[in-house]
């Protein structure tokens, strides 16, 4: 394995943080445009669902994304310790979504919201001990 | 007289129409969940942990694969544990999508990392492997803030000129 320096291997853990989020937000975007699968299921099948996701440009972008973040942590395993990678893309992107889903989404995240999401990175982080 | 009662009605008037643009231009906030919803995010935790663990098997089965045995990726789908990976991973990804259609990322947000409880769970109990004091305390932190999400808030309705999106009407 090819180790990279302080700065390099913390630029690419925040690189792959920066595509992880993107693709979560930019997917959770498509999916509140297209609206409830269920009702949309009533009123038009489950081929008007599929056409309602394929037809939505943001979805493409968030695949294209999440596809990205997907190849950057291939090559960010194969440059940086995978006990190094998971912990920190994992906590980051957690911190970096709820920023995300309270700036961008314009989602109410409450102070219940801030505690779970804590208990949970805060579990995450001790799993990896 | 008569013009006290009118200044009075118009100021009840004022004050519902204060609280009528009040709800169509802020926020509406909703508990989306059902049953068959929670199932949903139950599919989410366990698509993408148990699809990562086919995955991992399938391509250790495979052996590494350098830059001049690349073609051999070409054909890791065709291995049994990595199929069934992807099949889990396609069934993690609709669930997510359709979870996203009628709930706030923030609130998926801590179904999706929840797999990481589940993978040390299941190294312990399917594998035998030692879990130290410090990982149940993170296992127990975890289901903690789960259990607590799950009782708040799921969904964030925010008004459009076209409508509030997503359709309140389709949630309540």
């Amino acid at each position: 394995m090819r180790h990279l320096g302080i700065v390099a291997k913390w630029l690419f853990i925040f690189l792959l943080v920066g595509l992880n989020s993107t693709g979560d937000m930019l997917t959770a975007k498509a999916m509140r445009r297209v609206g409830d699968f269920a009702e949309l299921r009533r009123k038009s099948g489950i081929f008007g669902v599929a056409r309602a996701v394929l037809t939505e440009p943001w979805f493409y972008l968030g695949l294209i994304t999440m596809a990205l973040s997907f190849f950057a942590l291939l090559a960010a395993l194969s440059l940086i310790d995978l006990s190094v990678v998971i912990p920190a893309s994992a906590s980051l992107t957690f911190l970096s979504n709820l920023l995300g889903a309270k700036f961008f989404l314009k989602e109410h995240v409450s102070r219940r919201r801030w505690i779970s999401g804590l208990l949970v990175l805060g579990g995450i982080m001790l799993l990896r001990t | 007289m008569c013009s006290d009662s009118w200044a009075h009605s118009r100021a009840l008037y004022s004050v519902d129409m204060q609280k009528y643009e009040q709800s169509t231009t802020t926020n509406q906030h909703i508990h989306s969940m059902s049953f068959a919803r929670y199932f949903l995010l139950a599919l989410i935790v366990l698509g993408s942990t148990f699809g990562d663990v086919y995955l991992a098997k399938g391509m250790k089965l495979i052996g590494a694969i350098s830059l001049n045995r690349w073609r051999e990726l070409l054909f890791a789908p065709f291995n049994p544990y990595v199929a069934f990976g992807i099949l889990l991973l396609m069934m993690f990804y609709i669930s997510y999508l359709a979870s996203l259609s009628w709930a706030d990322l923030s609130y998926i947000m801590p179904a999706t990392t929840f797999g990481y409880v589940l993978t040390a769970l299941l190294a312990h109990f399917m594998l035998g492997e030692h879990i130290p004091l410090t990982r149940w305390i993170g296992i127990l932190m975890s289901t903690a803030g789960v259990g607590f999400f799950t009782g708040g808030i799921s969904l964030t309705v925010t008004p459009t000129p076209d409508g509030p999106t997503p359709n309140l009407e389709a949630q309540l």
